[in-house]
């Protein structure tokens, strides 16, 4: 805690903070210029991409080339085209099971940890028993129900998110509710809806957003998995998930086609991983305050 | 502003009557206070002192509405002009908080939310009751905290709790907590958490305060000194009840109650000097071991058999009233003669 002296109480404009952030972690900046290329690189897939996805030809699960830079895979279709292509598919589909996560959990724990008593009760019930599930059976058994297709998959693969997302949530409504700034928000006569979405929420909020971060990178594995499986983006369009199972097939012949969609995944899911660690230093409030 | 539909001349801003507070816990309901009686008339500064665990806080958060319904139970009535806010719906509750009755706390530290400024906080608690425009919010919040004695205040405005020290953040507070001008303010041991200079300067702000907006306080606290120097009446606090009210001045020359006495005679500023400091034997006796009768009856030097019945709380000639039956017969010390 630091008391500033006379006159240098200011309140920073946002812009330079955040560049402050950027230049004194490293690993965030590195995150964040690789989620955004990959987010340029997906909206400019037409552009970027030399051939069609689609496109088959003659030249089947050939090594990298000038004319293929990562090579064609078992129909000839090219590889980096394919992964271009398949990045969008995967970001939405890793925001989407997050945002469904989200949307479903964060409503139920703020209610369970606010109002506390027999809903908590409840609430903490139905999220225990969803948690007893396997969460990638389960994610399986909703798309299942809803149908299978890559938005269908993520809407349930957040389903399987939400109950953690609320229980994360709920705990910290719980601790914030019996802040002291919550009894006097309180005695300044504000309403309980003011009350929880200007001081409860604002300040529970910080795990869950690094938590958030953490999930994408989850999602996106999950996509991969479900894809590999069969139940997500169904071919030919490509993601990273399904074209990893296509490869996976031809791996003793041509090894080299994991490459490309595996480490597409993992530098993606890493890059998530680091933002949400570096979010979460940076949002701790038992670090030392100098700003 | 002060309220011009304000009660009759005379009437109390504040009556509490036979307030008694109850939580209930693993074993059953427990009662915390009982038969809590005074009254705060306008702009009047009263001192509510006791021990550690008397009941003093929870009195505080009672008045205010704080208490979770749940878990307790609230018999009695608080009378805030007129109208009972026992029971009041939590929307009229709402309305009341903030405007009419306003509170500040003991730890400053906390009090505050991190994550807004000060002034979006005093902003907040000023549009909950006033229509106000946004460049209008901030001019009264500079005002506000002007008020309270903080310097450079259109600085300190858009500062974060965290860049303030601990006195300028409960001056922070008291300025959030005057903002819409309240008939009655509760400052519940507002200067515990701070060190001795800034306290004065607290007191001082407070009392200021006080007189320039004709606002009622009640002082909650376990320091005579700070009472004696701020506040015109006393009301004493012991074991969940209340068992002497009375003028400052008549309290401080002559308490009825052994307890007062014995509090008063305590304290090193106002003792005689070179004389042995006088202490009051025992301690405050635990929830499940009340004693019959009077409930200061184990530690109080002066007890006789009529002690043990149970004690009335009797209004005295002197405009107070005190919970002793041998409070005619005592001459207790004060500190004062």
């Amino acid at each position: 805690m630091s008391v500033i002296s006379e006159g240098v109480v200011r309140r920073k404009r946002r812009r330079s903070r955040f560049v402050a952030w950027l230049a004194g972690d490293k690993r965030a900046a590195v995150s964040l210029v690789f989620l955004l290329a990959l987010a340029s690189l997906s909206v400019l897939a037409n552009v970027v991409a030399p051939y069609s996805p689609l496109e088959q030809s003659m030249d089947i699960l050939a090594p990298p080339s000038a004319a293929h830079l990562l090579g064609t895979d078992d129909l000839g279709r090219d590889v980096f085209s394919r992964l271009v292509h398949g990045g969008p598919m995967s970001l939405y589909a890793s925001f989407l099971a997050v945002s469904v996560g989200v949307l479903i959990g964060l409503p139920f724990g703020v209610l369970a940890g606010y109002l506390g008593g027999w809903i908590d009760t409840a609430v903490s019930r139905v999220i225990d028993t969803i948690l007893s599930c396997p969460s990638i059976v389960l994610a399986i058994a909703v798309t299942g129900a809803l149908g299978i297709g890559l938005t269908n998959s993520m809407i349930a693969v957040g389903i399987v998110f939400s109950p953690g997302l609320a229980r994360l949530i709920r705990v910290q409504t719980m601790i914030v509710k019996g802040e002291l700034y919550v009894d006097a928000a309180r005695t300044f006569g504000l309403s309980t809806p003011r009350l929880v979405f200007r001081h409860i929420l604002p300040n529970a909020i910080q795990p869950v957003i690094v938590q958030v971060t953490l999930l994408l990178a989850t999602a996106l594995l999950a996509e991969a998995s479900l894809s590999f499986l069969g139940l997500g983006v169904q071919p030919p369009h490509p993601s990273w998930g399904q074209m990893l199972a296509r490869a996976y097939a031809y791996m003793e012949i041509a090894p080299e086609q994991m490459y490309a969609p595996g480490f597409a995944i993992l530098f993606t899911a890493l890059a998530f991983n680091a933002l949400g660690e570096s979010l979460r230093s940076l949002l701790d409030p038992t670090r030392r305050r100098s700003d | 502003m002060v309220d011009a539909t304000s009660t009759a001349p005379g009437a109390a801003l504040l009556d509490v009557r036979d307030l008694g507070i109850a939580f209930r816990t693993g074993a059953g309901m427990v009662q915390v206070t009982r038969d809590v009686t005074f009254a705060i008339q306008p702009g009047e500064v009263v001192g509510l002192v006791g021990e550690s665990g008397c009941g003093k806080t929870v009195t505080g958060l009672a008045l205010m509405g704080l208490l979770p319904k749940a878990t307790s139970r609230i018999a009695g009535e608080v009378l805030l002009e007129g109208e009972n806010l026992i029971g009041m719906s939590a929307r009229r509750l709402q309305q009341r908080r903030g405007a009419k009755i306003s509170m500040i706390f003991q730890e400053p530290m906390s009090a505050l939310d991190p994550v807004f400024t000060i002034g979006e906080q005093i902003a907040e608690t000023l549009r909950a009751h006033r229509h106000v425009s946004a460049r209008e919010a901030r001019e009264r919040g500079i005002e506000a905290l002007a008020r309270v004695g903080i310097p450079e205040p259109a600085l300190r405005y858009d500062a974060y709790p965290h860049q303030l020290s601990g006195g300028m953040r409960q001056r922070a507070m008291i300025a959030i907590a005057i903002v819409c001008e309240p008939r009655l303010l509760i400052a519940d041991e507002p200067t515990t958490a701070l060190d001795v200079t800034v306290q004065a300067q607290i007191v001082d702000v407070l009392g200021d305060l006080c007189s320039r907006l004709g606002m009622a306080m009640l002082f909650i606290t376990h320091d005579l000194g700070l009472v004696a120097q701020t506040c015109s009446r006393l009301v004493t606090m012991y074991a969940g009840e209340v068992i002497e009210e009375g003028c400052i001045d008549d309290v401080l020359v002559r308490p009825r109650h052994p307890y007062t006495s014995g509090l008063l005679r305590s304290l090193p500023a106002l003792a005689e000097r070179k004389s042995k400091l006088p202490a009051i034997p025992g301690r405050v006796p635990m929830r499940g071991e009340m004693p019959e009768g009077c409930r200061f009856r184990p530690r109080c030097g002066f007890a006789r058999p009529p002690c043990e019945a149970p004690q009335p709380l009797d209004r005295l000639t002197s405009a107070g009233q005190v919970r002793c039956c041998r409070h005619d017969e005592l001459e207790l010390m004060g500190v004062l003669s």
